[in-house]
């Protein structure tokens, strides 16, 4: 399906001796020299920390040892995942000059998984936006087509992954920010459950909704990736004590006798292209002896206003420890009010600004009920709509994205056109369910269709189960 | 433009915000908002008053560790990033009273 070594086979030569990880390693970042100039994926390539580790994980096979699971996989961190010694920015200039004095969970686990990181990848800032335009280094360039977007707020590492910077990378998903990326690069993307991989180390933007996943070529890759970083973290009091179960092993299932849901009142607004993708998928895999079910799920509707007040109500007070007292950028001032205002109102961009803003006034005395609280409200309907759902059928199926990768500058006159981006991806992130998309076919312009699998909370080996199926009816 | 702002609360809210707007951004920052407010105008008419707020999708409750010390990140790291520091304090300008 792609032309690149996926990680499987990267790992499984490496660790047999097959295939040397300093060489796949300076395949990377000949690809990565090439051409990112033009796309952009990464803030910071980690080419001599690459190296290290990757000679590393050649001495442990050469003494006899296994470095583990991902020997030698090339991995790319969205810049929102705390590296030791590694410049982290969540590309904003408020982090200016801040290095890391840990790393992120999800780092730890990749590392002592034998994985190699090449670099650092370009988001919106914060990961507030939906196309990477937000970046404060400037946008990245979608790979398929470089005068569109890649899709955010993940958008380096999606782009990473599409242009064969690195087989596997990580992106975090607060309202679709894996899914939507992943759609529009013709990617493999997941968001796991709510709590199923730690958060520690990861800038929180929404605190109950941000989730860490990975992007991959194959579906068989994102199951790799997820049982390396998945599972209970001390560190993160949101982490889920649960096992996780072996996802590799679903992938050949097939979906006969799965009930596959198709939700009624869907809020409408996809393109034609991505509505035939989307009809396309789910007689794959009736084809495939699944049963498609029409549920209903009104709450649906209103996931939009729920997000965009929640959402950004979460980020006002995460953002408020940027003040310029403990890490990155400093404006002074006559006194620490001024010198916090100054910090906040130089570093932080026009998005952020706009949803703390926003996140502030929902919050504020007088207008909790009417917005905040609500909102909560809202939350709890969409909860229970998902569980009725889930009674009458194993997964829902639907886009992932309402359109094919769309060209630079044409959303950004209007936040809320670009907040439409995540209609169909932001219900998961407000129940906490494990949701992804896989690629199906192609739509306008040639450009990739993604295909949205949601499952219920815990549900990932369902959902891949029936991701592989969509994987093989695509190719 | 939707009357449901006034660039007065807009004004407010940057300063609990700890955000200066210039008259300019305050002018767009009040249309914006409103606007997003108008389209969030779609649960103005739900009846919710029977419904429990969802805070998060994991239950949360207190989880304590116990009382043993562990190992803590490096003092010099830490401060190596602040922008100002002295003798392993961060520095800042006067809490109170500015010059004075």
């Amino acid at each position: 399906m792609s032309e690149y070594p996926t990680a499987l086979q990267i790992a499984d030569g490496v660790r047999s001796g097959d295939l040397k990880a300093v060489d796949i390693v300076e395949q990377h970042l000949a690809t990565i020299a090439e051409t990112d100039d033009e796309i952009r994926a990464f803030n910071y390539v980690m080419a001599d920390e690459a190296r290290r580790r990757a000679a590393a994980v050649d001495a442990t096979v050469a003494a006899g040892g296994d470095p583990g699971p991902m020997a030698g996989v090339p991995v790319a961190l969205k810049d929102n995942m705390c590296t030791r010694g590694v410049p982290t920015t969540c590309s904003s200039k408020i982090l200016d000059g801040w290095i890391p004095p840990y790393d992120a969970t999800v780092v730890q686990r990749l590392a002592d998984a034998g994985a190699v990181f090449v670099g650092k990848t370009n988001l919106d800032e914060f990961a507030m936006g939906s196309s990477t335009e937000n970046s404060a280094f400037g946008p990245t360039r979608n790979p398929l087509d470089t005068s569109r977007v890649p899709g955010g707020s993940s958008g380096g590492s999606a782009a990473a992954v599409a242009a064969g910077y690195a087989p596997v990378s990580l992106g975090s998903d607060t309202g679709g920010s894996i899914r939507q990326p992943a759609a529009l690069c013709g990617v493999v993307g997941v968001k796991p459950t709510y709590g199923r991989v730690s958060r520690l180390g990861l800038i929180a933007f929404g605190s109950s909704l941000d989730q860490i996943g990975p992007f991959t070529h194959t579906v068989a890759d994102a199951a790799l990736t997820l049982q390396t970083i998945c599972g209970h973290d001390p560190g993160d009091s949101t982490s889920i004590p649960e096992p996780t179960p072996d996802y590799s092993s679903v992938l050949d299932r097939g979906v006969d006798g799965l009930r596959i849901g198709r939700i009624a009142d869907l809020p409408d607004g996809a393109d034609p292209d991505v509505v035939a993708r989307t009809d396309e998928a789910f007689a794959a895999l009736e084809a495939a002896g699944a049963t498609i079910v029409d549920v209903e799920v009104p709450a649906f509707t209103y996931g939009l206003t729920a997000y965009y007040l929640i959402a950004p109500a979460e980020a006002s007070s995460n953002l408020a420890r940027f003040d310029g007292v403990r890490y990155g950028l400093r404006v002074d001032g006559a006194d620490v009010e001024e010198m916090m205002r100054n910090t906040r109102t130089a570093g932080f961009g026009d998005e952020v600004k706009r949803r703390i803003l926003l996140g502030t006034y929902a919050l504020s005395a007088g207008y909790y009920d009417a917005y905040y609280g609500k909102a909560l409200k809202i939350r709890r309907l969409m909860a229970d709509d998902f569980a009725r759902a889930y009674q009458q059928c194993d997964v829902l199926l639907s886009p992932s994205s309402p359109s094919v990768a769309f060209p630079f500058g044409s959303k950004t006159a209007d936040p809320f056109a670009m907040y439409l981006c995540d209609t169909y991806t932001i219900p998961a992130n407000l129940t906490g369910d494990p949701a992804m998309s896989v690629p199906f076919g192609t739509g306008a312009d040639d450009l990739p269709v993604g295909v949205q699998i949601i499952a219920p909370a815990l549900g990932e080996s369902v959902m891949l189960q029936v991701a592989a199926e969509l994987e093989r009816s695509a190719s | 433009m939707s009357d449901r702002l006034s660039p007065d609360v807009v004004a407010k809210v940057a300063r609990l915000a700890r955000l200066d707007l210039t008259p300019d951004e305050l002018d767009r920052a009040t249309g914006q908002l409103s606007d997003m407010l108008d389209h969030f105008a779609d649960i103005d008419a739900l009846d919710l008053s029977d419904v429990e707020p969802l805070n998060s999708p994991y239950p949360l409750v207190n989880v304590l560790r116990d009382d043993d010390e562990q190992p803590t990140l490096d003092r010099d790291e830490v401060m190596a990033s602040a922008p100002k520091s002295e003798d392993g304090r961060f520095w800042v300008p006067p809490v109170l009273g500015g010059d004075s």
